[in-house]
């Protein structure tokens, strides 16, 4: 994401206004995601986004080690974003790099603000993401995926992110950069998002643009990640939906069966409602000020056009 | 006031359930007058109440279950027990054993439980701030001897022991094996290695299905299937 020309010597957009890889101005890549598709952790997931190809395992709520670390009050979140040493075409150094580390920090604060950490004090819970093949956008998908792979965790979450990066390209508003539009083009800003709360967890810029640009960015990728939350839902139900269908299930029918064989499950869980209000006002609070941490360059925009959005 | 599912829908975190006048239950959570869920699970209501049975998640301790444990530790005062939650339970000698024996454990904790060994245990009190406290003291505690154990996903104990009790003494009368669920997600079997491998079959069919209807019904039939299969193969 360094050295912006502003120069172009390559077209990004062809005479019939079409992308380098054939899309639309308004376009996503081709997405693909799988859920659960490893057994040994708690929660997984794996996408496929445009040549990205990344996957999330989640382990926990588990018992924290170093237990220094520990946190009297809530889980600690780790998040741990790696890239393979063959995910791009000169080979990457296999050390953790400075890249590496500033996305697992960013997206630790992208997903942060969406979990209940108050129900599992002292826990720890952990994210790994491990990039197997990199492309533009590649710590949006990242964060998509990631929020899958905690939903198959069945960690408590007020709901889904999923990320996208709009850009400008010759002089023209983008959704979905690549990995040419992300290098040559203008500027990229990657944002994630839970698009039914409304709430922007990253936003980052990298390039220069205008207020009415970045404005209108925004709702480009507003509208990308809308699509992908869809398609993010679809995934998670589908798990379950291929079981019932193999049973030659009508899930109508079903819910009435089940309505009448299952009520000693109610009774487990009428002890803990309360412990869920106390748990919720606390974290709200905290919400606020993890939106504001992620994005560090271009401040004064970023603010104005966080107040537009929200 | 509006609801947004039918009864055993499955929903996913985020999803928008009901508006107004309701409560939030377990698994959900209320935020500007709007129920939404937490967790990936089967939706009900009960009263007013919205909860989300969860599908998938790590056992958390409650006070009064019963829960299947390894000894990982010794300590001076007990031991600690992995239950396979996010926190070790503590099992001092004072719940362990009786009086009489607790005078002389002093010496040698080992005589009683080692470490690696596996305990069936309830748990006495947990609660946020302190690591779980449980008791082998009682009817069907204390040490296993013998059988098999294997772990599922806790959220479906639930479903594996069934209404009072109906998947499980199914399970135990048809097979003729003894079975011991903890809430934790390990069970214990003990029995004719061919009835407690058809058993375990079944108890994996229970786990992968947990979210269907009529499953108790499925599961006898598989399980006489198997048992006359196994019965026509000796003759």
């Amino acid at each position: 994401m360094s050295g912006k020309n502003t120069e172009v010597e390559q077209p990004l957009i062809d005479a019939k206004g079409l992308r380098t890889d054939g899309r639309k101005l308004d376009e996503l890549r081709p997405i693909r995601l799988e859920v659960g598709n490893l057994s040994r952790a708690d929660g997984s997931a794996y996408i496929e986004h445009g040549r990205n190809k990344i996957v999330a395992a989640v382990y926990g709520p588990r018992e924290l080690h170093p237990r220094h670390l520990a946190q009297s009050d809530q889980a600690l979140l780790r998040v741990n974003y790696r890239m393979a040493t063959f995910s791009v075409s000169d080979r990457k150094r296999p050390a953790p790099s400075r890249r590496e580390h500033e996305i697992s920090m960013v997206l630790r604060q992208a997903l942060e603000p969406m979990l209940f950490l108050k129900m599992y004090p002292r826990a720890a819970i952990d994210v790994f993401i491990q990039v197997l093949e990199a492309d533009g956008g590649s710590r949006c998908a990242s964060a998509t995926v990631a929020a899958l792979a905690l939903a198959d965790a069945g960690i408590p979450m007020r709901g889904l992110v999923a990320g996208c990066a709009s850009g400008k390209i010759d002089g023209k508003i983008a959704m979905d950069m690549n990995d040419i539009e992300d290098k040559i083009g203008e500027a990229d800003v990657p944002v994630v998002m839970c698009p039914e709360r409304g709430e922007i967890t990253l936003l980052q810029m990298d390039g220069k643009l205008t207020q009415k640009e970045l404005a209108k960015i925004l709702q480009m990728s507003e509208d990308g990640i809308h699509r992908i939350h869809e398609m993010q839902k679809a995934v998670l139900l589908e798990k379950y939906a291929q079981i019932r269908k193999e049973i030659g299930e009508v899930p109508e029918e079903e819910a009435e069966v089940l309505a009448a064989q299952k009520p000693e499950i109610e009774k487990d869980e009428a002890e803990k409602p309360k412990a869920t209000k106390k748990r919720t006002k606390p974290v709200k609070a905290e919400k606020k000020e993890d939106e504001t941490k992620p994005a560090k360059k271009e401040k004064k925009t970023k603010k104005k056009t966080e107040s537009e959005s929200s | 006031m509006s609801l947004h599912f039918e009864q055993q829908d499955i929903v996913v975190p985020g999803q928008l359930l009901a508006e107004g006048d309701y409560r939030h239950g377990d698994g959900a959570f209320k935020e500007h007058e709007k129920v939404f869920a937490a967790v990936i699970g089967l939706v009900k209501m009960k009263g007013k109440t919205i909860y989300v049975v969860p599908l998938q998640g790590q056992y958390i301790p409650k006070a009064r279950d019963i829960v299947i444990g390894k000894i990982i530790e010794i300590t001076l005062n007990g031991w600690l027990v992995d239950i396979q939650s996010p926190y070790p339970a503590m099992l001092p000698v004072m719940h362990a054993l009786s009086r009489r024996d607790a005078t002389r454990a002093k010496e040698n904790l080992r005589r009683w439980y080692d470490i690696g060994e596996t305990v069936v245990a309830e748990i006495i009190a947990a609660d946020r701030t302190r690591d779980p406290l449980i008791t082998t003291r009682g009817r069907g505690l204390g040490k296993i001897r013998g059988g098999v154990l294997m772990k599922i996903t806790p959220t479906r104990v639930p479903r594996l022991i069934g209404r009072k009790g109906s998947m499980i003494n199914m399970l135990k009368s048809e097979l003729q094996t003894d079975i011991v669920v903890g809430q934790n997600g390990v069970v214990w079997l003990k029995g004719n290695p061919d009835r407690v491998a058809i058993a375990m079959d079944a108890i994996r069919q229970i786990e992968r299905e947990a979210h269907t209807g009529g499953l108790t019904d499925r599961i006898r039939e598989t399980i006489s299937e198997k048992l006359s299969e196994s019965k026509g193969e000796k003759e």
